[in-house]
């Protein structure tokens, strides 16, 4: 059996990163030049560490899925950013955003990492401040901060609903700056489709040209993915339409562990779907809780009528109104993380409570906010989500509470990866949403941002070095060797097994039936007997997509159906692997609640004896099923309790 | 309340940059109002594949307002007709039954047409590099309190920022000029102290490419900002030119 070797630094949580960065091997100026690195993705994670390689004096090879680096799924990211700043002084630190994180995860998540992240993100401020990010400010000029969920600090940094694109706008500005310089050449509308391993180093990419079809192959000592998550498996999800784990898969079938795959994040407060022919769902941002109050009706027959049409939500007296966060949890009330808060709106929906036609929504209420502060202020806030909300749902939330539901919305789990982002396939790094590392069960909010930053700006361009300066000597590869013939024509080969097909069923119908089946019976609460029926259902699924999809056109062309049909295929075995890593996990943490485990008042419980470990699957073949490996997790520095939020 | 509307399309087709397109027309039924433009056309799409026709193909990714990839002349009007929205914004009840729905490509001689809906906008990536950033690398950068920067000086730097690069300015304008997404990053760099230092070789940069790449000119047509998804607003043609005379004074 492998052994998992996370190279944590040894010494003192606080000093580990300085000890690692103190001691690490690096690579001379004149060397950078020699040295290739290929870049999947231009989201934060992505453009971040392009640029920062690129201004290093790498040669980089960046490459994205949209027509425009600045395009990256990550533009849409609303709330904020987390920085342990304590600007409001009102008592962070580094240590209590460790902690939060920690906590947030649900001792799920590897302390020297997340300590590291922590630490970098003063770091990732003041860089983007330097960039001309426009963050929202005080009167008097300095950086204003707002609250997120799991948190009773202020330390969120934001540009009005927009934090994503903005702080994205300054990675891609510093990357169309690498690229004028020449250090960094951008590849768009490119699908990756393979990672190359040569004497088991990844050493390339085989890349689809979506304009053409085209087949393209690229070498160089180092690739790193930063694709993004996986939540599209779900098919709905608030996801771009472009998000995948392709890259993922096909990493792990070359030999990366995949980990934790079932930790998924379903994000409480989403606008509720409304139709079959609905292609995503939209997220009203966490930072709305911060100003508007969740409630149900507390009486079944003021529901019943609602759902009816016979009642409008403005009409229920304030003490029918059952605000259930603030009920249940006292102390953080609205601003619990998102795991309880999504879990709480569904045990309200499920007992009949809910609203909307459908019943699967609960109220986002702004009118004591309005009333407290007035509607200007509010509008300050969040008038571009209210904006939204109008466009899409037709209903003023200025006048009426906003509707929500659950949805998914974020993957923690991903590819493993060491304390130095590296896989376990030497040369092959995962940074961003992509990798596993920092989040454990449960993500809080404005964490991914800083994350995705953290790892692009201030960590990958340290750790990568450790790696390359071994690399110095080697030449730079032809893409001719039979390495890339073999994994050029095994693409091909897929791509026309695909296309000759020709069933019946269109890729969206399949793809949309995948997506019942995880929501169904591997989505918000899980049963050994849920994920028993899925595992069963997604092999028949499988079996549907691989007899009977229809992909028209060919495959050197402009083929936007055989790449949906591609990704689909990828979603489909990680699908697999979210509920063979869910049934393996017998209890219930962060995102992961198996109904089985929970308190009496219906709170996830934990089994820290048994589980407090990674789970790192290892791919044994088609038709095999993977095998996992445990990396430990042993809190040293902190002690490991049930989460509270009550008091 | 949603209903069912029935609709005409007519949809531009066309292979290629060098081929010749054409409009080929649909009819949808029963398309429920709280469908989005862009749900329309899936479904219109799932259709075609069904009768094993090629889809259209069309940009688009976020699906909410943000990323800029969605595009898309719906009669006559970059982003349709509806102001402050973009294609992927646009919901099936602003049109009635029995509608006849034009949608055509961007037209503009920088934005060549890659298949029927979908066009390159590789141009306005090729003017951001020209000088569309503050020169900073990563690390070593002072405290971001260090600089007091005023709420008013933020937020306009803010409304300037919030452009997403769609491209429908340059769309809309019939000289094809760029000048709205120039001057809204120019604007946004120049307002702030950080950017100051730069702004008037930025301008001169930026201008210098656009002109390159066979944008035409801005003659205050103000088509670009009535069109502008994002309400980019024509003060920023403004400053841009502003920051521009500086630049070519101190030639
Ligand atoms: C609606 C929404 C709001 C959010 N709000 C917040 C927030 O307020 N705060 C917060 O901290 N987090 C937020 N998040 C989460 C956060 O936005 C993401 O986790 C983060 O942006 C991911 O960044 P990334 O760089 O890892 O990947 P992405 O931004 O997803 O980028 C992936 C990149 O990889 C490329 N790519 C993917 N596959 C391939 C392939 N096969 N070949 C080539 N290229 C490929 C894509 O083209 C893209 O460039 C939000 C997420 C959503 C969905
Ligand atoms: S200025 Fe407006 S229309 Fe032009 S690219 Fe920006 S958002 Fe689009
Ligand atoms: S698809 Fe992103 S803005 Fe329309």
């Amino acid at each position: 059996m492998s052994t998992i070797d996370s190279k944590i630094p040894k010494g003192p949580l606080a000093e580990k990163w300085t000890n690692y960065k103190n001691t690490q091997k690096l690579v001379n100026p004149a060397n950078k030049r020699r040295l290739d690195i290929i870049v999947i993705g231009t989201g934060l994670a992505g453009a971040s560490a392009a640029a920062t390689l690129g201004e290093l004096g790498f040669n980089v090879l960046n490459f994205c899925m949209q027509d425009s680096p600045r395009r990256a799924h990550s533009i849409a990211a609303q709330g904020g950013i987390n920085a342990a700043k304590n600007y409001q002084n009102d008592g962070d630190s580094i240590y209590r955003l460790f902690y939060d994180t920690i906590k947030g995860g649900d001792y799920r998540a590897r302390e020297a990492n997340v300590y590291r992240l922590a630490e970098v993100s003063n770091n990732i401020i003041d860089q983007c401040v330097a960039q001309g990010v426009p963050f929202a400010r005080e009167y008097g000029g300095t950086l204003a901060n707002r609250s997120f969920g799991g948190a009773q600090v202020s330390r969120t940094f934001y540009a009005k609903g927009q934090t994503g694109q903005q702080l994205l706008l300054g990675a891609y500005s510093a990357l169309s700056r690498q690229i004028q310089k020449g250090s960094v050449k951008e590849y768009t509308r490119r699908e990756v489709l393979d990672i190359v391993l040569i004497d088991g180093r990844a050493r390339g990419v085989i890349v689809r040209n979506m304009t053409n079809g085209k087949i393209e192959r690229y070498a160089a000592h180092a690739v790193v993915m930063a694709t993004g998550g996986y939540g599209n498996a779900y098919f709905l999800s608030t996801n771009a339409m472009h998000s995948n784990g392709s890259v993922a898969i096909q990493a792990y079938r070359k030999g990366a562990y995949f980990a934790n795959p079932c930790y998924v994040q379903i994000h409480p407060t989403c606008i509720p779907v409304h139709g079959d022919y609905q292609s995503k769902l939209t997220l009203m941002s966490e930072s709305l809780r911060n100003d508007g109050r969740i409630w149900v009706p507390k009486k079944k027959e003021d529901a019943e009528a609602i759902r009816a049409g016979k009642l409008k939500p403005t009409q229920i007296k304030e003490e029918d109104r059952d605000y259930y966060l603030e009920r249940r949890y006292p102390a953080f009330g609205n601003l619990v993380p998102r795991d309880v808060a999504s879990r709480a709106a569904k045990e309200r929906c499920d007992a009949g409570y809910g609203v909307a036609p459908s019943g699967l929504a609960v109220y986002l209420d702004f009118s004591e906010a309005i009333n407290r502060l007035g509607k200007d202020a509010i509008k300050a806030k969040y008038g571009n989500l209210f904006q939204m909300y109008e466009k899409i749902a037709d209903e003023n939330p200025y006048e009426t509470p906003m509707m929500i539901y659950p949805a998914i919305h974020y993957t923690m789990g991903g590819i493993w990866v060491d304390y130095e982002l590296q896989t376990s396939i030497p040369g092959l790094f995962a940074i961003g949403e992509c990798n596993f590392s920092d989040h454990g069960a449960n993500r809080l909010g404005a964490s991914a941002l800083m994350q995705g930053l953290a790892d692009g700006y201030f960590v990958l361009p340290y750790t990568i070095q450790n790696y390359l300066s071994d690399q110095i000597q080697v030449p730079r590869f032809s893409v001719d060797t039979p390495e890339f013939e073999e994994a050029e024509r095994s693409v091909v080969e897929k791509e026309n097994r695909i296309l000759n097909i020709q069933g019946h069923r269109t890729v969206d119908s399949i793809h949309k039936d995948l997506g019942h089946i995880m929501w169904e019976y591997v989505g918000m609460g899980r049963t050994k007997e849920s994920l028993e029926t899925a595992i069963e259902k997604l092999k028949d699924l499988k079996k549907e997509f691989w007899s009977n999809v229809y992909v028209p056109g060919k495959v050197e062309d402009l083929n936007i159906e055989l790449g949906k049909a591609l990704r689909l295929a990828d979603f489909i075995e990680i699908g697999e692997l979210i509920a063979h890593d869910a049934l393996n996990r017998n209890e219930s943490c962060g995102g992961h609640f198996r109904e089985e485990y929970q308190t009496p008042e219906g709170e996830a419980l934990r089994q820290d004896e048994e589980y407090s470990y990674v789970s790192c699957w290892k791919y044994t073949g088609e038709g095999s099923a993977p095998e996992l490996l445990k990396e430990p997790l042993d809190y040293e520095f902190t002690e490991r309790k049930t989460r509270n939020y009550k008091n | 309340m949603a209903k069912s509307i029935n609709i005409t399309l007519k949809v531009w087709r066309q292979k290629d940059a060098k081929s010749k397109g054409h409009f080929e027309t649909y009819h949808l039924e029963n398309i429920s109002t709280d469908s989005s433009f862009l749900e329309m056309l899936d479904i219109l799409n799932e259709k075609l594949v069904d009768e094993h026709k090629e889809p259209i193909a069309f940009d688009h990714d976020c699906r909410e307002g943000i990323c800029g990839m969605c595009s898309l002349y719906i009669n006559g009007h970059p982003h349709g007709y509806e102001s402050e929205v973009t294609t992927c914004q646009l919901h099936m009840r602003k049109f009635k039954d029995g509608d006849v729905i034009t949608v055509e490509p961007w037209r503009s001689r920088a934005f060549p047409v890659i298949r029927d809906l979908m066009v390159d906008r590789g141009a306005y990536d090729k003017i951001m590099q020209a000088g569309g950033y503050i020169s900073v690398n990563t690390g070593g950068t002072p405290d971001a309190n260090a600089i007091p920067i005023s709420k008013e000086i933020a937020d306009e730097a803010m409304d300037a920022a919030t452009c997403i690069g769609c491209g429908a300015c340059a769309a809309a304008c019939k000289n094809g000029s760029a000048m709205l997404f120039v001057s809204a990053k120019v604007s946004q760099l120049a307002l702030l102290p950080q950017g100051k230092l730069e702004a008037a070789r930025r301008a001169k940069a930026m201008v210098a490419k656009m002109d390159e790449l066979g944008f035409g000119n801005c003659t205050n047509t103000g088509a670009c900002a009535a069109e502008c998804p994002k309400s980019i607003s024509l003060s920023n043609i403004a400053r841009l030119n502003r920051e521009f005379l500086c630049a070519k004074l101190k030639d």
